[in-house]
């Protein structure tokens, strides 16, 4: 099997670009990924791209041509739609493609375009993610699935909204020194708890933000990297994808992701490793509770144990096994079709030594990418590895 | 598209889902079971479970049990008149229901899991389409 590296990644600052077109977001992001890379544009086979809303908020659909386009590639491009996790199933397919030989070359990414839309636009778009029959039609939101899921697990496993503040305060506070994040500033637990309710029992900072961004992430096989010389030293090690029923109801317990479970299961299969190598992570909290979820799922705690994990500062810049030292999707913003790419690339920079918040894993070699589409019926789990 | 309509899903889909909801409406609710005991929710040609296509329509039991619910404060363009309101999903039997919760405040303490509920048909506030309600029992 072809081994996986990356070779470069690009990001735009998240946050709000209502000005600005989709395909002018994502040429930013992939020309950031190209020189980073220093990889031709000439070179690359393929274009994987996310994209979740764009028919619906920007009245665009068919837009992996265009966004081949707007980067100046002229490969076959596909548009990959898993909802929030559209960017990890687009990684994911990248590093599939390469490592059976077909390219070796192949960019991953996405973009969306959420803040020019009113709210109950993009609510109605990111409401899609559900089941539109049985949940959407009795006033399921996306923050009010997440929070059907936080009730829930107060009830079975006891936890309250301070814990789940002390999620938005650590990530929040991850943000303050990333340049590419929507929201860098502090947010006390006090300002967490007073803010207003959304979908109770989650209120304002517990929801990730609405945002504009575009990733970029170029792929390339060893030997690639090998023959052109390439600093390349992170590599992929191990992908996984999940899957569950997708209304939450019809789910076997409403205190688990088990699509998460099986995704990082095979991931850390492929990589030959377990949870307790990991060193850090990014994972898929659009809400907070959905970081209790996805660090349970990756084995990082036993199912019950996550809620305490960030007050307890297991999961803070400084702890054990920092999560979510980009911000998160809390704080370093969501723009969903772009976030499973925006993760991979954010882990890079930490791995890599040129991440602004890479003081606090200096010795990391092993960390994980935890994506999840709506309230985790498509999970993606990536293993990312320092190559010796 | 227009955002009376979107995300409501085409007439094709919809047909199998208005036969459920006129049942449910005529007090003649009934999920789909497979020869293995599970439940699902139509419109469905293979059990989730165990992939069985013989599914035989069951009567709904008369009363659920509230899982969980969340009061909505800030909703989709569909129900912007009706917020806030309570979603809550229910256990009635082997399947499990979502939908509004009315006939208590919309307010946390106001409240407790495993409240005892029936389920019907009501119209939205915001634009009177149909609706899977529960109620409190009694
Ligand atoms: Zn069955």
């Amino acid at each position: 099997m072809t081994e996986v590296r990356i070779a470069g990644v690009g990001l735009t600052r998240f946050g709000r670009h209502p000005d600005r077109t989709g395909r002018d977001l994502f040429a930013e992001a992939a020309l950031r990924a190209f020189e980073d890379a220093a990889v031709p544009r000439a070179d690359l086979e393929g274009l994987n791209y996310g994209n979740f809303i764009g028919a619906l908020a920007e009245g665009q659909g068919h837009q992996a041509p265009l966004m081949a386009e707007a980067a100046g590639l002229r490969c076959p491009a596909t548009r990959y739609e898993e909802a929030c996790a559209s960017a990890g199933v687009a990684v994911r397919e990248a590093v599939r493609t390469v490592r059976s030989g077909e390219a070796d070359v192949v960019l991953a990414g996405g973009m969306e375009r959420m803040t020019h839309v009113d709210t109950p636009t993009t609510t109605r778009g990111l409401a899609t993610a559900a089941d539109d029959l049985f949940e959407v039609r009795s006033g399921v939101t996306f923050p009010g699935a997440y929070a059907l899921m936080a009730r829930a697990y107060f009830d079975a496993f006891g936890g309250d909204r301070t814990d789940l503040a002390h999620i938005a305060s650590k990530n929040h506070a991850n943000a303050v020194d990333n340049e590419y994040a929507q929201y860098r500033r502090e947010v006390s637990i006090e300002d967490a708890l007073d803010a207003p309710p959304v979908a109770t029992p989650l209120h304002l900072f517990d929801a990730c933000p609405i945002t504009d961004g575009a990733s970029a992430v170029v792929i390339v096989s060893e030997s690639y990297a090998e023959e052109h010389g390439l600093d390349a030293p992170v590599a992929v090690t191990g992908t996984g994808q999940g899957t569950d029923r997708m209304a939450l109801g019809d789910r076997e317990s409403l205190t688990e992701t088990p699509a998460a479970r099986d995704a990082a299961t095979a991931a850390y299969e492929e990589a030959g490793i377990g949870p307790d190598d990991v060193d850090c992570a990014e994972v898929h909290d659009c809400f907070t509770i959905a970081e209790v979820l996805a660090i349970e799922s990756l084995g990082f705690a036993e199912p019950g144990e996550g809620i305490r994990a960030a007050r307890q500062g297991v999961t803070t810049a400084d702890g054990d096994l920092p999560v979510n030292l980009s911000g998160g999707l809390k704080a370093k913003g969501h723009p969903v079709g772009a976030t499973g790419a925006a993760q991979i690339a954010e882990l890079v920079r930490l791995l890599r030594g040129d991440h602004p918040n890479s003081e606090h894993v200096a010795d990391a070699t092993t960390a994980v990418a935890h994506n999840a589409g709506g309230t985790v019926a498509s999970a993606v789990v990536h293993v990312l590895e320092v190559a010796e | 598209m227009s955002s009376s309509n979107a995300g409501e899903g085409d007439e094709a889909t919809r047909s199998g889902f208005d036969a459920w909801i006129d049942a449910l409406a005529g007090g003649e609710g009934y999920y789909l079971e497979s020869p293995c005991g599970h439940g699902s929710l139509p419109p469905r040609r293979v059990c989730p479970e165990c992939g069985s296509t013989d599914l035989t329509e069951r009567p709904l039991p008369e009363t659920g049990t509230v899982e969980t619910f969340t009061v909505v404060s800030v909703p989709t363009p569909t129900f912007a008149e009706d917020a806030p309101y309570v979603t809550a999903i229910a256990t009635f039997g082997p399947v499990r229901l979502t939908g509004v919760l009315r006939g208590v405040e919309p307010d946390d303490d106001a409240i407790d899991l495993g409240l005892d509920v029936t389920v019907g048909v009501e119209r939205r506030e915001t634009d009177d389409e149909r609706v899977v309600v529960f109620r409190p029992t009694g």
